[in-house]
């Protein structure tokens, strides 16, 4: 297929597609659009992994698939682990008998990355596959039936921290995934987010060019696990990113740099009362926390800006 | 006897195998006692001895997981483990087997915690019976080395393709020196040629691997996988014999010695059926026949051979290294007792609990569970739980 190239219009986004529909995800769900995306940017030959999750139970339902290319579920916990085999054992075919190499891009939601994969993510980071992983973060475990995930932000309700009458909530931080992916000394990581379609698909062209593991990060609207109206989903996912929640940049070659700057933020409280989850931190008796997180979202974005500005 | 006689441990004959081998891809995490098998292997490739991947993962989980994806690319695949670890693999062990990978893994069996122990029981082999992956039990270095030669040729056969575990003894086998032939790397290469897979990750041919498979299909998948494991001793026992013309050196799913005639027989795994055979040897002098049966072919279970070697006995003693708290008996026992109900004539049956983490098993051991056999026979009754042998309290 060649060389994919950075676009500055949707319009320039290749037709062919990888990913058929009939599958079973969500109406509104924000996942197959990184799917989409990622399949039209990376070049062929490649191979898709996948975690446990929505997306690789709504997408290969035996005697279907949605998936076009080559794709390989094994279990939860261990994506990048058996992306590194695939990554290896290609690379050595390649050595010894001249077979073509596939890239190798990785799905995997939030729990599957922060929580129970994080471990076989730090390991394959840290030996230097080279390999796309892309985490589907819709901020809970969905596939299970809305749990806290690591990923989970502050004052959201789930199954497993529930809006209570003692306790609002989850009332700890979401983990700092692409911080964490950097401190691995890795080439290139970024956020990504479906409003944004032309970014997102930027990021993942530039990701297909690089060599080495990329990490990306990408916002999956979950209208079911965030209680939305689905028809709302690419407006929640905007939100995020206007009200500075949600940052998109990227890290490379040791710097940072914000792709979509937000000069006049939205205020939170827009993004929170579109959405079930958040509903409570509306209420008087919660304004303490909902104060907490606007300073966190705060100091989120200042200290982004000035890792940016260090160029 | 073929090829050339060399002194090594089991760990390193293991990894000597693996690279006469070819392998592609190591995936590997050590855990004694079978983390000289991974050192010698980086050792390999790092020297420019054997080209290969050798993926350093950091969990045991994860040495499986990177070594399935490696075997559906296509790739000839190694990986070892021990105890703690193959519990820690033991949810990729049943994924590895029905994704029809073809993975040989050396066992260097080793207790289970707690409390934590690094010598040998057979808990980690039995752990694996019910997943889908064909198991031997080496009974010396030399067929540690065999056996992982055969482990790759069978594994790798079009009417098999399912992982092999090759089990050696902790410590006993993997770090005892021991005298073996090693076959000619030319020999080797013509006996196990570069890997044919069937429906690799081919971005030309693109396949689903690991769907989601609910009450619709799931079953039948299963009785497919089921149908097809069951099929493979008649390739194993073809690829024994091939070795056999090869090497000089025979394998039988099942071994015996001095069976003919003998009312008593003990039945064991691993290298303790040297120190059994040894009592019977002794015992013979003596004018006293007691026979010998031990597996190389632990899955499939090779039920018929099994009647067949155990057909003339009055008693069996069925040794088991581990224990299965809560069940009738430990897990040889229960797999023998299940075979033999399919055999005509029955003998009796007990259980024998012996060499817990590494417990010796000496002679006057056997010859103690000669004795409690005879005495079974005397009464005509078995005793109801596990004879323990060799252990505080119940001399």
């Amino acid at each position: 297929m060649g060389e994919a190239r950075f676009i500055k219009t949707l319009k320039e986004v290749p037709r062919v597609e990888h990913f058929a529909p009939g599958h079973r995800l969500c109406a509104g769900c924000g996942i197959p659009q990184v799917v989409r995306m990622a399949l039209k940017a990376v070049p062929d030959p490649k191979v898709v992994v996948n975690a446990t999750g929505c997306l690789e139970v709504a997408t290969t339902i035996f005697p279907y698939t949605s998936w076009g290319v080559p794709w390989v579920h094994v279990a939860f916990e261990n994506a990048a682990a058996v992306a590194s085999g695939i990554e290896s054992a290609f690379k050595i075919l390649e050595k010894k008998y001249g077979k073509q190499r596939p890239k190798v891009v990785v799905f995997g939601g939030d729990g599957g990355t922060f929580d129970i994969g994080f471990q076989a993510l730090s390991g394959a980071l840290e030996r230097g596959h080279d390999m796309i992983y892309i985490c589907y973060d819709n901020e809970a475990y969905m596939n299970t039936g809305i749990q806290r995930s690591g990923a989970t932000p502050k004052g959201a309700h789930t199954t497993t921290s529930p809006a209570g009458k003692v306790i609002p909530g989850k009332q700890e931080r979401k983990k700092n995934l692409i911080e964490i992916a950097i401190a691995h000394g890795i080439p290139y990581a970024a956020t990504m987010n479906p409003a944004f379609p032309v970014d997102m698909y930027n990021k993942l062209v530039k990701a297909a060019s690089i060599t080495g593991p990329v990490v990306l990060h990408y916002y999956t609207p979950c209208p079911t696990g965030w209680y939305f109206d689905p028809s709302r989903s690419i407006e929640v996912a905007r939100l995020a990113v206007q009200t500075r929640i949600w940052p998109l940049y990227e890290y490379e070659n040791g710097k940072i740099r914000i792709t979509v700057p937000v000069k006049e933020p939205k205020p939170i409280e827009d993004y929170f009362k579109l959405q079930g989850r958040f509903r409570h931190l509306l209420e008087p008796q919660n304004r303490e926390l909902l104060e907490e997180i606007k300073r966190d979202v705060e100091n989120n974005w200042n200290r982004l800006v000035k890792l940016a500005s260090q160029g | 006897m073929k090829g050339k006689l060399v002194g090594m441990n089991g760990d390193r004959a293991v990894a000597f195998a693996a690279k006469q081998a070819d392998v592609d891809v190591i995936s590997a995490y050590p855990i004694t006692p079978q983390t000289i098998i991974v050192e010698t292997l980086a050792e390999y490739v790092n020297n420019g001895e054997l080209n290969a991947a050798f993926i350093p993962v950091e969990s045991e989980h994860s040495a499986l997981s990177a070594a399935v994806g490696a075997s559906l690319a296509g790739a000839r695949v190694f990986t070892a483990t021990s105890s703690q670890g193959l519990a820690l693999m033991w949810e990729i062990l049943w994924i590895a087997a029905g994704l029809r990978t073809t993975i040989v893994m050396a066992m260097g069996n080793r207790a289970l915690s707690p409390n934590i122990n690094i010598h040998c029981s057979h808990d980690d082999a039995y752990a694996a019976r019910d997943t889908g992956w064909l198991q031997f039990f080496a009974e010396n270095v030399q067929e540690a080395y065999d056996l992982t030669l055969m482990a790759f040729r069978i594994s790798e056969d079009h009417r098999v393709l399912f992982p092999s575990i090759v089990n050696l003894d902790g410590f006993i086998l993997t770090h005892a020196t021991e005298g073996l032939y090693v076959l000619d790397d030319e020999d080797v290469k013509a006996f196990l040629p570069k890997k044919k897979p069937v429906n690799p990750i081919d971005p030309s041919k693109p396949m689903t691997y690991g769907p989601l498979d609910l009450f619709d299909w799931y079953m039948e998948h299963r009785r497919l996988q089921y149908a097809s494991f069951m099929s493979t001793p008649p390739v194993i026992k073809e690829v024994f014999e091939e070795y056999g013309k090869l090497s000089g050196r025979r394998y039988t799913p099942v071994k015996t010695f001095n069976v003919e005639g003998a009312e008593v027989v003990l039945m064991v795994l691993g290298s303790s059926a040297g120190t059994v055979r040894y009592v019977s040897r002794k015992l013979a002098e003596k004018g006293k026949k007691v026979g010998v049966v031990s597996l190389t072919q632990y899955r499939p279970f090779p039920v018929r051979e099994l009647i067949e070697a155990l057909s003339g006995a009055s008693v069996v003693a069925v040794m088991d290294r581990s224990v299965s708290f809560g069940s009738p008996g430990a897990q040889l026992f229960m797999d023998t007792s299940t075979a033999l109900l399919k055999a005509k004539r029955r003998p009796l049956l007990f259980n024998v609990v012996y060499g817990l983490g590494g417990r010796d098993l000496t002679p006057g051991d056997v010859e103690k569970i000669v004795m409690k056999a005879e005495e079974v026979l005397r009464r005509g009754e078995t005793p109801e739980e596990p004879v323990w042998v060799g252990v505080r309290g119940e001399e």
